[in-house]
């Protein structure tokens, strides 16, 4: 990792040349954390390498565990966490789904771990290419949930997402979704803040009336049946409807405190105020379709572009009032959800059933595009265009599911 | 259009097996008249644990619209025979899950039937019995409670008894006829448990009970929390550790203040205080920390707490200091050190009485010495019971005969 410049003598920011998996090893840095479990997969392997070479260079003390599989990596941290410590962990494809039954009970005890998905499809054919369907397994089951699309955004994103989940309202565990190969794997300018300005931002983790310790006494998940399950569950409903304001004040304090960052947490809103058609999506397929948006506007076409980062909660409101102006939506997934309705992917279907209750609703057509790491071309871009056109032509979307780029 | 809904309160694992059958035998005898049934259990309780009061269903109807407006409910709210098949849960019935205490008959119908086993007289079984705003019968089959285990089972008959039983009280759903036909259609029935089922037709005996009879005590009961009272992270406090007793003499742990053993045990330790050496044995072996420390350093089980295992009872190395005692031998969960520092004399007096009775000692579940079932088995036979061979069930069967009734099958 190479410090590409000093002439910012302004800033109190170092620029550093890394991947969105070494801007997470900085975040974690900055975030002094206490204990990181990690297993190797690529493409979530290389913040873990990233890490790892922080504590060995000394510019990081934690407890780094080599656990001897996905499963007890996220039950080491969990346990970790309900003594108070900040921990990291995470995992791709097929090893987040391993990690399953930790990850499932990790929301109801609580626990505030932070995790990076380098998103990866799933197997077989090993194939380690991106789509979002191994984050999204855990959509429902109260994980905050995020995407992010730059180095940058994956540095921010990291303080922004320990601030969050340990924030006592919330105290859930948080996912960071991250392309595999085009941002964990891509290295970019990315701006370093320096440790006193995260130590304004950021609190310490403090588990309050939670936290395993001798001097409180509590037992941690006794067996609960139909007499607690479902005020349980409640309990865990409540606290992601706070998350909800919870997210809005850290990303607020985050502008406040580092002077940069949205204003609008829960997506990017791209040449969006006044398009016809607006494209929606997740991760960094907003690069392609930015730059179609550029060549198309130049021809006078008015496409917009809503890049999604919060997945879980999902900013519904606020996703009519961008949406519902536009003449026609085209949804792109780098997902599939078979036998869904429309057999749309997952974000087209959320999309959908958001605009519900909308006054106005436009035609919304489903795309599928780049699963298994495929390139998304400008020409799919078009092509996405052009079919949402035509539906604001006819003001109505047909009732399908339009896969772009394979082969046919 | 009627239905005949049934609920068989037992022990876990010791007579889930036992239970099984009953409802089981219910539904296909009544489907001999066409009837329409379910069996099924209260989910709630399982998975068992040893000795825990559990329940099993059996829900016969005309119609199958009937039958499932009768199961649209996670167990039955009101049922015209209770069946309870170890009169030590006459004292209520608390599950594993969270209930509360509840009294034997609480769901016991208006002049509807609570069919028990018990060798005890019905005046001291209703000592026991919680009172009911509303009259009903009590049926007795002379019989001690049936214990197994998950993986073995006691051909003793009590399944069959109870069929015969109910054949009597519910004739117009059971017939004694379907109920021994049906017997004989099972994979564990035999001619013998036809016969024993007939007897048990007709030895019931029945008395109604009037409101005003019973056992006055308040059931113990609490309110559930809302889910915004409930702590967060699924987290509950640790119990804390107690108190000191009279100055610093004795101690008393604190225990759940929602979950009480009062219904669990079949059997609780008596404490000879005179003999008590102090080696506090039964009070690190306990489970269950049920011995309070007492001034005087010996040990008093608490009855809040205890499930009666008696492993107190096996580690206690002075003889008769601890003795294992039925259940219905006692009719309040009082200290025992208590009366016993009140008046030793009559203390003595009282343990003697509890712990010198054979038939109150005799271990519940388990057996003491190899070979006690077959003395057991003797005995019933000599006081006038019918033989029966043990085994797995259908192994012997072919083998199995009973004077007067015919060969075997």
């Amino acid at each position: 990792m190479a410090t590409v410049t000093g002439t910012k003598a302004a800033s109190e920011d170092k620029e550093l040349l890394i991947s969105g998996s070494e801007a997470v090893a900085e975040s974690l840095t900055l975030a002094d954390i206490d204990v990181v479990t990690a297993y190797p997969i690529r493409p979530y392997d290389t913040v873990m390498q990233a890490i790892a070479k922080k504590i060995a260079n000394g510019q990081l003390v934690a407890e780094y565990i080599v656990a001897e599989g996905e499963h007890s990596q996220f039950e080491i941290v969990k346990h970790a966490s309900t003594v108070g410590a900040r921990v990291f962990c995470g995992s791709s494809g097929v090893g987040w789904m391993y990690a399953m039954e930790c990850l499932v009970v990790t929301p109801p005890l609580r626990v505030p771990m932070v995790c990076l998905v380098g998103n990866r499809a799933l197997d077989d054919p090993g194939a380690f290419g991106v789509e979002h369907n191994d984050a999204l397994v855990v959509r429902d089951l109260g994980w905050l949930l995020c995407w992010i699309d730059t180095s940058q955004e994956a540095l921010d994103t990291t303080l922004i997402a320990y601030r969050v989940a340990e924030d006592r309202r919330v105290f859930l565990p948080l996912a960071i979704s991250a392309d595999g190969a085009f941002l964990t794997h891509s290295q970019a300018i990315t701006m370093v803040p320096p440790k006193e300005k995260v130590d304004r931002y950021l609190p310490r983790y403090d588990r309050g009336d939670l936290l395993l310790h001798p001097d409180n006494p509590i037992t941690v998940a006794p067996q609960a049946n139909e007499d607690w399950v479902i005020e349980i569950r409640r309990q865990n409903d409540e606290a992601m409807k706070r998350a909800v304001g919870v997210i809005e004040e850290a990303y607020a304090d985050f502008r406040r405190v580092f002077g940069r960052g949205p204003e609008n947490p829960w997506f990017e809103e791209y040449m969006a105020d006044d398009a016809e058609i607006i494209l929606v999506g997740m991760g960094t397929i907003s690069l392609p379709i930015k730059v179609a948006i550029r060549e198309m506007r130049a021809k006078g076409k008015k496409v917009g572009l809503v890049r999604l980062r919060w997945f879980r909660p999902f900013p519904f409101e606020r996703l009519v009032k961008a949406l519902s102006g536009a003449k026609a939506i085209g949804v792109i997934d780098r997902d599939y959800s078979f036998g869904s309705p429309f057999h749309s992917g997952v974000v087209a279907n959320e999309i959908r059933a958001s605009l519900y209750n909308a006054d106005t609703r436009p035609p919304l057509l489903s795309f599928i595009c780049g699963l298994g790491g495929r390139e998304v071309t400008l020409e799919d871009v078009n092509k996405a265009v052009d079919m949402c056109y035509a539906a604001a032509k006819s003001g109505k979307a047909d009732a399908k599911t339009h896969w772009l780029g394979v082969r046919e | 259009m009627s239905a005949l809904i049934c609920e068989v309160v037992y022990r876990g694992i010791f007579q889930k097996n036992l239970a099984a059958r009953i409802v089981r035998g219910i539904v296909l005898s009544a489907r001999k008249s066409e009837r329409w049934g379910i069996a099924f259990g209260r989910y709630g309780d399982s998975p068992q644990r040893n000795g825990i009061p559990a329940k099993d269903f059996a829900i016969v109807a005309d119609t199958k619209e009937e039958l499932e407006q009768n199961m649209a409910r996670y167990e039955p709210k009101h049922v015209d025979v209770t069946i309870c098949v170890d009169d030590t849960l006459s004292k209520g019935v608390e599950s594993w899950a969270w209930y509360g205490l509840q009294p034997i008959n609480r769901l016991t119908e208006p002049n509807g039937t609570l069919l028990m086993t018990s060798l005890q007289p019905f005046e001291a079984l209703l000592k026991d019995i919680h009172k009911k705003d509303a009259p009903y019968k009590l049926s007795l089959i002379r019989a001690k409670a049936s214990f197994s285990g998950l993986w073995v089972y006691k051909e003793d008959h009590t399944e069959v008894r109870i069929l015969g039983a109910l054949a009597k009280i519910a004739p117009s759903f059971l017939t004694l006829d379907a109920v021994a036909e049906a017997i004989g259609e099972m994979e564990w029935g035999s001619e013998l448990k036809v016969a024993s089922a007939r007897k048990a037709y007709d030895r019931i005996e029945t008395r109604d009970v009037k409101i005003t009879e019973g056992n006055t005590e308040v059931p113990y009961a609490f309110e559930m929390p809302k889910w915004w009272e409930m702590r967060e992270g699924v987290t509950i406090p640790a119990i804390p550790i107690g108190k000191p007793k009279e100055g610093g003499q004795g101690y008393v742990p604190e225990r759940n203040p929602y979950f009480k053993k009062f219904s669990t045990r079949t059997m609780r330790p008596v404490v000879d205080f005179d003999t008590c050496v102090k080696c506090n044995l039964c009070w690190i072996a306990c489970p269950d920390s049920v011995f309070d420390v007492m001034p005087d350093g010996t040990f008093d089980a608490n009855m809040e707490a205890c499930c009666g295992c008696g492993v107190c009872e096996a580690v206690c190395p002075v003889e008769n200091c601890i003795t294992m005692v039925n259940e219905s031998a006692f009719d309040d969960n009082a200290s025992q050190w208590e009366m016993w520092r009140k008046d030793k004399t009559a203390y003595k007096t009282w343990l003697g009485a509890k712990i010198g009775d054979k038939k109150t000692t005799v271990r519940s579940h388990g057996f003491r010495f190899r070979g006690q079932y077959d003395e057991e088995l003797k005995q019933d036979l000599d006081s006038g019971g019918i033989e029966i061979t043990a085994g797995i069930p259908g192994e012997n069967a072919d083998r199995k005969t009973v004077p007067g009734v015919g060969g075997g099958r």
